[in-house]
């Protein structure tokens, strides 16, 4: 097992005043990502947790792209990964955002 | 099959035609229950994981794959169990079980909401067999404690993984079940079956086999499950409150019928081959015709073949 | 031990329990006085749908006179795995058997499960585990998950799951497995008459509070279980 941490500061807060939120399954090819609006509003932490060991520069790419397109400031974002391709990692991080984002 | 619903909604969410064997178990929840009533407990936020799953270097889910809260069904207060049957085939661990019996005891000593259990289970997590068989255990009792405290305990099964292992044995505690075609009920898995008695016995890759033997519609005319629904939200939810509001009391009354209404199924049924047989011996005409019947025209068949009586199980 | 072996050791003074087809029935007197029900199965017999209807009608019978403590004996296979058990609906059956032990037990009639063979998944559920208290006999040998099927399902080698196995008593088979995760309350030793030890038990016998989650954690073979129980069900009280 593998955990990572990626850090970044972003442009601006996540919008909208959503506190939690969770996405996914962790299931063969997919993942969760439980997300809480606990940061500072310029910061965003993703914290993975993955079986397949030595994907690093994947997933800092990945979140690098996702940070710079969403710009999820205030959220720090917890994956379980169960082996899922970028694509997918790509997918549910816009969901999780996009969910937190949203007016609930 | 399920009719997409007429006012196309700016946001696509789920509406309460979804299949409810594609959705979740937190959709299941979220769609079963009156609009923002669910108070989840041990949400995801608690990171309330299993504490076994590393050693077999295994991801972990936040929920354990078990989703448990308050909520109301038709203004009632309701206790519900969800099991996410994606993760780990649903499976029983120490922390998933163990989030079910805290459940059913709030439910025993309350002794005024009913509670739902949305199975989707393949029995024991392996790599927790124990505490998984336990934790089982642990259920059934409480089950049976809440329900002689005057609980109703209603089971739904729907999902892909099916109410097999332990799930059956807890399900068949409860005070009724309601079953889509997409159900299965069982003790052994048909690959179970077969690695250990032959494909002779049973052969695994034979779905039709498996679907007659332990599916919704065979349990449903066998007297596995009290109700029979299509594959929709609405049609649980529509079933969930008829069996909270007819299931009768638990009491040793209803232990005495089952075990008359088991023993004369055994009486009637016990030197059949195959299901059809069973089906064909209940007075269903063309019993080959069951499994491909469509859930309305197979609902209203079961009901003029016997309704179970509310006094058993 | 045989079957003959442990009822002797239980009741010297004599007993009425037969054997059928592998079930055991019957009843005996206790030096101190009172009758206590026997119910069982031994040779390793599997549990399927004909032997569970015949254990629960000779449990049931039982609540129709005075109450008296309920013993479980039990050397048993798994459930029975056939096509005819399943679609008859053994998890019916079996499921049957567990409600009428837990409403017996709930009802005055405390029951205790004596395993001396084997027992495993859905028999096990049925009958040893659906007792107030479990007793091991040094010869018990219950199994959840054998490890070769463990071993199929998970694509690890045998070996590599009994490695694992030393760390945890959470997934191996095997007495002092069960006893620390909970599900065996105690082990009783063969040099002493299992008489003696019957007696010690009814004379100190727990009430009908399930406290194999506090066994559980005491003995570090579930460290999470009673913890989790006990939060959700204070939550969901507060809930409601």
């Amino acid at each position: 097992m593998e955990d990572l941490t990626l850090r970044h500061t972003t442009r601006e807060r996540a919008r909208g005043n959503r506190q939690m939120a969770i996405i996914g399954v962790v299931a063969s090819g997919n993942l969760e990502v439980l997300t809480e609006r606990v940061l500072p509003e310029n910061e965003c932490v993703v914290e993975i947790r993955t079986a397949a060991e030595g994907f690093g520069e994947v997933w800092a790419a990945v979140v690098a792209d996702f940070v710079e397109r969403h710009s999820p400031g205030g959220i720090r974002f917890a994956i379980n990964d169960g082996g899922a391709r970028p694509d997918t990692v790509s997918l549910r991080l816009a969901q999780a955002a996009r969910l937190m984002e949203s007016d609930q | 099959m399920i009719a997409a619903h007429p006012q196309a909604r700016p946001s696509a969410g789920p509406d309460l035609s979804t299949s409810w064997y594609e959705a979740s178990a937190r959709t299941r929840v979220r769609l079963l229950l009156d609009p923002s009533s669910f108070r989840e407990i041990i949400g995801p936020e608690q990171r309330e994981v299993s504490p076994h799953l590393r050693l077999f270097d295994l991801p972990e889910q936040f929920d354990d794959g078990i989703v448990v809260g308050t909520g109301r069904l038709d203004g009632k207060p309701v206790l519900v169990a969800a099991q996410e049957g994606r993760f780990m085939g649903g499976a029983f661990g120490e922390v998933h079980g163990a989030k079910l019996t805290g459940l059913l005891r709030a439910a025993r000593d309350a002794a005024s909401a009913s509670v739902l259990i949305l199975f989707d289970t393949g029995g024991v997590r392996l790599q927790e067999a124990n505490a998984g068989e336990l934790a089982i255990a642990e259920i059934m009792r409480a089950v049976i404690e809440a329900r002689l405290a005057g609980v109703k305990v209603i089971g739904l099964i729907g999902g892909r993984s099916g109410c097999y292992g332990g799930g059956g044995l807890i399900a068949g505690c409860c005070s009724a079940l309601v079953v889509s075609e997409q159900g299965r009920i069982a003790v052994s898995g048909p690959e179970v079956i077969e690695t250990n008695r032959g494909v002779d016995e049973f052969d695994s890759r034979d779905r039709a086999l498996v679907w007659r033997t332990m599916g919704g519609k065979h349990r449903r005319l066998a007297g596995g499950a009290d109700v029979f629904v299509d594959d929709r939200v609405d049609a649980f939810r529509a079933a969930a409150l008829d069996l909270i509001a007819s299931s009768g009391s638990f009491g040793l009354h209803t232990l005495e019928a089952e075990q008359a209404r088991l023993a004369d199924r055994l009486r009637r049924f016990g030197a059949c081959q195959d299901s059809l047989d069973i089906w064909a011996e209940e007075g269903v005409a063309d019993a080959a015709s069951v499994p491909g019947m469509p859930a309305d025209q197979f609902i209203a068949l079961a009901d003029k073949v016997w309704r179970i009586p509310r006094d058993a199980r | 031990m045989t079957p003959d072996d442990v009822l002797d050791s239980l009741f010297p003074a004599g007993h009425d329990v037969r054997k059928e087809a592998g079930l055991l029935f019957g009843s005996a007197e206790l030096p101190s006085g009172g009758k206590v029900l026997v119910v069982g199965v031994a040779d390793r017999t599997p549990v399927g749908v004909d032997e569970a209807i015949r254990l629960s009608g000779h449990v049931l019978a039982a609540m129709n006179e005075e109450p008296s403590p309920i013993l479980v004996i039990v050397d048993s296979d798994s459930q029975r795995m056939a096509k005819r058990d399943e679609m008859l609906g053994l998890n019916e059956f079996l499921s049957h058997l567990a409600k009428c032990l837990i409403f017996a037990d709930l009802s005055g009639r405390p029951t205790i499960g004596i395993l001396y063979g084997h027992s495993a998944a859905g028999a096990f559920l049925a009958t040893a585990l659906a007792t107030r208290v479990l007793v091991g006999l040094p010869s018990a040998d219950p199994v959840v998950m054998d490890l070769p099927s463990m071993s199929r399902v998970t694509k690890l080698p045998v070996e590599v799951l009994q490695e694992k196995a030393k760390s945890t008593p959470v997934f191996a088979p095997g007495l002092a497995n069960l006893a620390q995760t909970g599900a065996v309350h105690l082990t009783w030793d063969v040099a002493t008459p299992l008489s003696d030890q019957l007696e010690a038990l009814l004379a100190a016998m727990p009430d009908s509070v399930d406290r194999r989650g506090a066994l559980g954690k005491e003995r570090g073979g579930r460290p999470k279980a009673m913890d989790v129980a006990e939060r959700v069900r204070t939550l969901a009280l507060q809930g409601l």
